[in-house]
This record gives structure tokens, sequence and C-alpha cells, in this order.
């Protein structure tokens, strides 16, 4: 008992230097620790009688005075970053080293999709698609996980994931495709726009329904752990999405049942119209994550406007959640510069001002261009003939999901189970029938014969 | 939901077992020498003979006649209704080493026993217990089948699939279609604890199959005894669509027959005709089944008149042709379920057989089912629709 109880003295005196070194799980369990010591040396050095707690809920020593526990949202978990506004390097030890064409692709995949973004939402202006959510500030928390990744890892988003999908080599045809619900969308234009899904790129098809893909993440997680091959699962949503509770359900599965699972949420500030303050009172999304469950000795909050962190420190963790069979939380601290969707005029709820500091002075591809500026991996001349190419690409790809088909009116009736029900044949029938009969008042040509 | 009534129900569940002395295996199943006829909960419960009349539960309301012994599947062995789930479940696991079986208490056996022995046998990784949350249960079993996994999720009471309404509805229905067939979850299989048990009271009683009937792309199953549970279980395990399979939790102990101990299917989406007549069709499902052959064979006695009886199995996509058929012969239809009448599944079969068969339909169609109120405690036996009320009903339907 004397060993014991010196052991916990050594932890008191050493809680400051091991809190530096140890990740915040254990730091907080060391400070629970030491905070009980100095209160037995207060009152009672040493007591051989002590009397351990046995309860099985929960592993703990007893205290003997009654002391909230202060959640501290003032100093919150530290928002971890690599490089600062202008694109330089702060802590070279942790520089993720990235070659040029690696970071010439991470930055033309997010300047693509920021001109797909731009030219979709005009569309949708002119009533020419029917729904749009850009991705305007967060390109770098989709390219930057992205990247990171096995292709093979499965995939499962909320709806302003984009980039991970043009990282992955979705064509600009689909895309178009999808939102235009053509005859080339894969999902037969069932769904509203942004609602993706490729099956070849392991990226589980989106619905709207918030959170919901939480708990599924987990599910996937554990069949790919049995599987035994490897593979991992990200599993995207903002902040708002956790208020629900799949992401309460999501979380605690995938601790007590051991899924190797990247949760990463995007920290955008808002939930449509809710600020994050009548969101949680916590800190964050990172915090709920670790007084819910363990996540692991790492828990950090990233900059993930500075994109190129999230290259350096993904893969060790992904290599950890695999190897491990944890779940761990990413939860990146980000801003929506556009409106939430284009229903949405995001100026009836907050200022100018604030959408005009993140879209001019932090926004991670402006960010990366200082990066590879001071490299002299880019030139004002590369951006324009990047921006000129990229806006013909797209321009293309717009102008030929335009003039395609919607799809065939059967498909309104297959796939609602594997097989086509006797039920669901009659009512085809009958659509057609009637169609047939009053011909002129349907869109007949606008749709695949 | 409500833990304090779960964990007394499974104490409760836990005390039965061990008083009544069954030991359940799985490879052999041995029920002891009850009676094979008209088995009744209250002779089953031997903790409840000892206490006094007014603390007797009420007794069972229908009779449990045992199916003809199925001989084209091979060696059977008896079997009540959880030893038949836990046999389905077993050639499951055997022949399928993907498939995962999870939920609230299913690793030590199950508050009701369906999963006793399968966790020792294939492991902790293939029978696991879960969090307390229906959301996550429904939702990691999608995730689980969307990866290529056959799950199959134990929901504790069906009283409880509520909070996993969201998962069932908006995602595991309408995740192959919304995909464009790019992804599905037809390896899912949600069972759950159905139907009135005597002394369930508001949540542990319900039927809430009439709201999972007005969702395309999940099929509902409901079997009335332990073959065709063992079958239906297995076809919705098989199946490519996400499936919902309630159990009778009154039959879990009461019925009792022969199964084969071999897997086999019964096809979903077919109705089966139990008895021919041809004055009256009668339609139900699960325990109901047992109270209209009842009301069938007093018709006949009392009345003489000849009862169709039909078990509809399948609720959803349900089997419009044989029940169709019936009613084109006999002319006169009675739907009977235990669940509220107002939005009840027989109001679709009524609406259905009322187009289908206008010119053939010489009575109004009946409805016998639960009152509109939630379903209660101790007015239970003045509650549920039972064979008076059915009967009735017949006699009504036949001198209109």
């Amino acid at each position: 008992m004397a060993t014991l109880n010196s052991i916990k003295n050594m932890y008191g005196i050493c809680s400051h230097v091991i809190r530096q070194t140890t990740g915040l799980r254990a730091a907080k369990l060391i400070q629970q620790r030491a905070f009980r010591v100095n209160g037995a040396l207060r009152q009672q050095p040493f007591d051989s009688s002590e009397e351990k707690p046995q309860f099985p809920g929960a592993s703990a020593e007893f205290i003997d005075h009654l002391e909230f526990i202060q959640p501290n949202v003032i100093s919150g978990i530290p928002v971890y970053r690599v490089m600062d506004r202008a694109g330089k390097i702060i802590n070279p030890s942790e520089d993720p080293q990235l070659s040029k064409e690696q970071v010439l692709n991470f930055y033309q995949k997010m300047t693509l999709l920021n001109t797909m973004d731009r030219i979709l939402y005009e569309s949708q202006r002119q009533g020419r698609i029917s729904f749009y959510m850009t991705n305007y500030g967060e390109e770098g928390t989709h390219i930057g996980s992205a990247a990171a990744l096995d292709p093979r890892d499965l995939v499962f988003g909320q709806y302003r994931e984009a980039g991970v999908l043009m990282y992955r080599g979705f064509p600009l045809d689909l895309f178009m495709a999808q939102c235009y619900a053509n005859v080339d969308d894969l999902g037969k234009g069932r769904q509203m726009p942004v609602h993706y899904g490729s099956k070849d790129l392991n990226f589980v098809t989106i619905s709207s329904p918030l959170a919901t893909q939480i708990p599924q993440a987990a599910g996937a997680a554990y069949a790919a752990k049995r599987e035994n091959t490897n593979r991992a699962v990200i599993c995207y949503f903002g902040e708002g999405a956790a208020s629900e509770g799949d992401a309460h359900a999501g979380f605690n599965f995938s601790a007590t049942l051991e899924c190797p699972l990247i949760f990463f949420c995007r920290n955008n500030g808002y939930a449509i119209s809710t600020p994050t303050n009548e969101q949680y009172r916590g800190d964050g999304i990172g915090k709920t994550g670790s007084t819910l469950f363990c996540l692991g000795s790492r828990q950090l909050a990233f900059n993930l406007n500075n994109r190129s962190v999230c290259v350096r420190c993904e893969p060790r963790i992904l290599c950890r959640a695999v190897a491990e069979n944890q779940p761990f939380l990413i939860e990146a601290m980000t801003h929506r510069i556009g409106h939430h969707s284009t229903s949405d005029d995001s100026s009836a709820y907050r200022s100018v001002d604030e959408v005009n500091y993140w879209d001019k002075q932090d926004h991670p591809i402006s960010r990366l261009r200082h990066y590879m500026t001071a490299r002299s991996w880019w030139s004002e001349e590369d951006e324009r003939s990047w921006r000129k190419q990229s806006r013909k690409m797209v321009m293309e790809a717009f102008e030929k999901a335009e003039k395609r088909h919607k799809p065939h009116p059967d498909l309104m009736f297959s796939d609602v189970y594997e097989e086509m029900t006797p039920n669901l044949v009659k009512q085809k029938e009958a659509m057609w029938r009637h169609v047939q009969q009053y011909k002129e008042h349907y869109p007949l040509d606008a749709y695949a014969k | 939901t409500d833990t304090s009534t779960r964990a007394t129900m499974a104490a409760a569940a836990r005390f039965l077992l061990r008083g009544a002395g069954l030991k359940a295996s799985i490879a052999n199943v041995n029920i002891g020498d009850q009676s094979l006829f008209g088995i009744t909960l209250l002779r089953l419960s031997p903790n409840c003979s000892s206490q006094t009349k007014t603390q007797r539960r009420n007794a069972a309301h229908f009779s449990y006649h045992p199916d003809p012994v199925p001989t084209e599947y091979g060696p059977t062995t008896k079997m009540n209704l959880f030893q038949s789930v836990t046999s389905a479940l077993d050639n499951t696991l055997a022949s399928d080493p993907t498939a995962v079986i999870f939920g609230e208490d299913v690793a030590f056996g199950g508050v009701f026993r369906c999963t006793v022995g399968l966790r020792d046998k294939y492991g902790k990784d293939r029978v696991f217990n879960t969090p307390l949350c229906e959301q996550g249960i429904v939702g990691f079993g999608i995730g689980a089948a969307v990866a290529g996994a056959t799950a199959i999720a134990e929901i504790q009471f069906a009283d409880y699939i509520y909070p996993a309404f969201d998962q069932i509805v908006n995602e595991a229905a309408k995740y192959r279609y919304r995909s464009g067939n790019l992804f599905d979850c037809g390896n899912l299989t949600i069972r759950a604890p159905w139907g009135c048990v005597g002394h369930g009271s508001l949540y542990h009683s319900q039927s809430p199959e009439a709201f999972f009937a007005h969702c395309p792309g999940i099929k509902v199953v409901i079997p009335r005894g332990p073959v065709q549970c063992k079958g239906l279980l297995l076809s919705c395990i098989a199946d490519q669509n996400p499936c919902i399979f309630f159990e009778p939790k009154i039959l879990y102990r009461a019925a009792v027959e022969q199964v084969p101990t071999e897997a086999y299917t019964i096809p979903l989406s077919q109705a089966e005709v139990i008895q021919e007549g041809s004055d009256v069709t009668l339609v139900a499902w699960g325990t109901q089944i047992h109270v209209l052959r009842e009301v069938a064979n007093m018709a006949q006695e009392k009345l003489g008149v000849s009862c169709e009886l039909i078990d509809l199995q399948t609720i959803l996509p349900w089997d419009t042709e044989t029940v169709c058929k019936s009613v084109a012969k006999t002319g006169r239809l009675l739907i009977s379920h235990e669940a509220p009448i107002t939005g009840g599944f027989a109001a679709e079969i009524s609406s259905t057989v009322q187009e289908e068969c206008f010119l053939n339909l010489e009575a109004p169609i009946a409805r016998v089912c639960g009152y509109d109120t939630p379903f209660p405690h101790i007015f239970e036996p003045f509650y549920i629709p039972d064979k008076w009320k059915c009967f009735d009903a017949v006699k009504k339907l036949i001198s209109y």
C-alpha cells in the first residue's frame, strides 16, 4: 500500500511533465488522480485501511469532498496547424514533406471543385438544376483527408464532401449527371442534386437525413474488421449533425465494438442558420467525443483550412485505427463560406464581414497557393491557365449533361426491392396506360425511350 | 425506452427458464412431456400455479395446434418457437461466415432465450451485445450489410423499434433505390418479439406491422408457429431486401411442434390456406391465426358455416392473389389483428379486396381488431379481438 501511495504521489508531482508528453485522455486521468492525492494529503496523508471503489460502471478512486468537474470551454482542445495563413510551415518537424506533384494535385482538385461549385451554383440560380450545395471554405478538409485514405477505405459522408469524390477521380460528367439527374446518373435520377455515390470509388451514396450514416459507418467498420482486409472506414458529418441521437449511437457503438473507424467532423460554425452556441455548450465536438467514449490517446482538433495538416497527421491516425481496431475522431475547424444551400440566404443570420474574413484572409485554397508560390511551384501564369482550363472542363461537362435525356420512367419502379414485386409491376403498367392516354400532359420528350 | 421494465421482463424470462428446468441445446432440443395440444402459457409457467386465483395471469386466449410434421426437409426435432428461432440462427451462422447476430442482451442467450448457446458455438465476434440504443442497432446493422455482411439485428421488443424508425424507413428501405442499386442493405434482418403476452401492457404487447406496411422497400414477416418461424426467418435472412421479422412472443414457449433440424425456407409474400372452406374467408397472421382456427371450428359446429382460414405470413409485400381468390369463392371476408383498427393492416386488405372482388362480395368486409387505445394492462381480456368477438362477426357476416 505504501508503494501504491508513493506512486500516486509521484503522479501528482510529475503530472505536469507527463501531460506534456501524453495524450489528453491520459492527461485527464492523471489530473484526476493528482487531484485525489492532493485532497488526501490535505486531510489524511496515510490510511492503511483505505477502501477501493468496487463499482462495475467505472474505474475511479473515492474522493471525500464534493467537487463538480468543470468543462473547460474557454481554453479548449488546441487547434493543430502546420502552416500559417501565409502558407509558411510553422514547425519544420511537422512538415509532411509532400512532393510537388502531390501538392499540385491537391491544389488542382480543390480549385476544380471550387470551379464546379461556382458553375453549378449559378446554374441553380438560373433554374437549370433544382438544388445545389457548395463546398466553399471546406475544400481543404475533403482533399486533405481523402489523400490520407487508402482508395479501398469506405467513405460515408453527409453531403458537403464532394472533394473526397473529386480526389478519388469521380468524373465531372458523373457529378453533372447526378445534379441534372440525366440518363448517365448512376443513381438513376432518383435523388436530389449533390447526393452522389460511387461503388467503384467506395463512396457510399449520400442521403438527406442527417447523421444516419454515423452508426452505419460503425457497422461497416465492424464488418471490415471481421473481413480482416486492413480496410478502414471514414465517416464525415457536420457539427450540427453531431447533435443527432445517431451520432451518440455511432460514437458509442464504434468504441464498445472496437471498430476501425475515423469520425471526421466538419465544424464550420453553422447548421443552416444555427450558430454553434445554440448547437452545443461543450468544447466543440472533440470534447463531446472524449466524454462519451475513449478515442485513444490522441484527440486533436485540426485546423484543416490549413490543408496540408490533414495529410501530415491523418495517415498516422488511420494506421492506428486499422491496427488497433479503435475509432478516432478528427474535428476539423473551418468556416462555411457559402450559403447552406441554394435554398438559403446566409446574410439573413450572419455578417458579410465575417464571411469576407474567411473568404479573403483564411481560405484553404489561398493558403496552399501561398505555400506553392513560396516554393516556385506555381506562378501567376500557371494560375491563369489552370483557371481557364478547369473552367473549360467544367463547362464542357455541364453542357453535355444538360443535353442528355432524363432516365426512362420505368426506373421509377425498379430497385425498390431487389426484385420487381407483382404489385409494382401492376402499378407500372397502370402508369403507362394512363400516360399513353394523357400523353400531352406529361413531359415524355425529355425522358429516355 | 424503459430499462427497468425490460430488466424486469428479462429477469422474469430467466426465472421462468430456471423454474421450468428447461435446458435448450441447439443441436437437439427437448421440450419435456408437456402436452402437445392446447398448451397455454399458464401451464408452462410453474411459478404461476402456486399463486392464488386472483393473482393469476389471464389464461391464454388461444389454443395452439401444431402443424402436421413436415416430411420434405429431413429429420425433425420437437421445438418451441424460441428454439426454432435459435435453430434458424444456428443454421445461418454455420453456413454463412459473414453472418453476425447482435442486439441488447443477445450474448447470454437473449431475454427470450432465442440466442442461447450461439455465442459459445460461433464466437463473441459473431454473437455480441450492443449498447442499449435501438437507432444504433439498426444503423449498425445497415452498415454491416452495406459492407457485405449478413446482419441479424434483434430489437428486444417490437414496442422499442420506434427509435429505429428513421433508420428503417428513411435508410434501410430506401438504400437500394436511392443509390440506383450501387449499394444496398439487403442482407439485413431485424428480429423483434411481437404481440400481446397476457400482461405486457403498453410497451410489451404492441403489434406495429402497419406502421411499416406503409414503407416501400422493406419486407415485414410474421410466423404463426415454430415450423413457419424457422422457414420464414431463413427466407428473411437469405432475402436480398431488408426484412423485419416479428416473433409472436406469446408463442415462444407455448407453440411446440416437430421442426426440421436442417435449413429450409418458406417463401415470402405467399399466404397459406390452412383450412379450406366455402362460406367465409378468415385472414389473420401470428397468434391470431390460432384464435381464428378456433372460430372456424365454432362456426362449423354452432352455425354449420364453412370457413376458409388464411395465414397471411408476409404483411409487406402481401399476397393479394391468394386472399382475393379465396374471397371470390366465399363471397365474405373477415380480417382480424391485435393491432388497433384505425390504420391497421386490415384496412389495406379490406380496400384491396373490395376493389378486386366487388362483384363477389355478399356482405361488407368485417374487421375485428384491437380498439383504438393504447394496449392496456389489466383490461387485456377485454381489449384483444378474441374468439368470441370474431365468432360474433362471422355470425353477422353470414346473416347479412
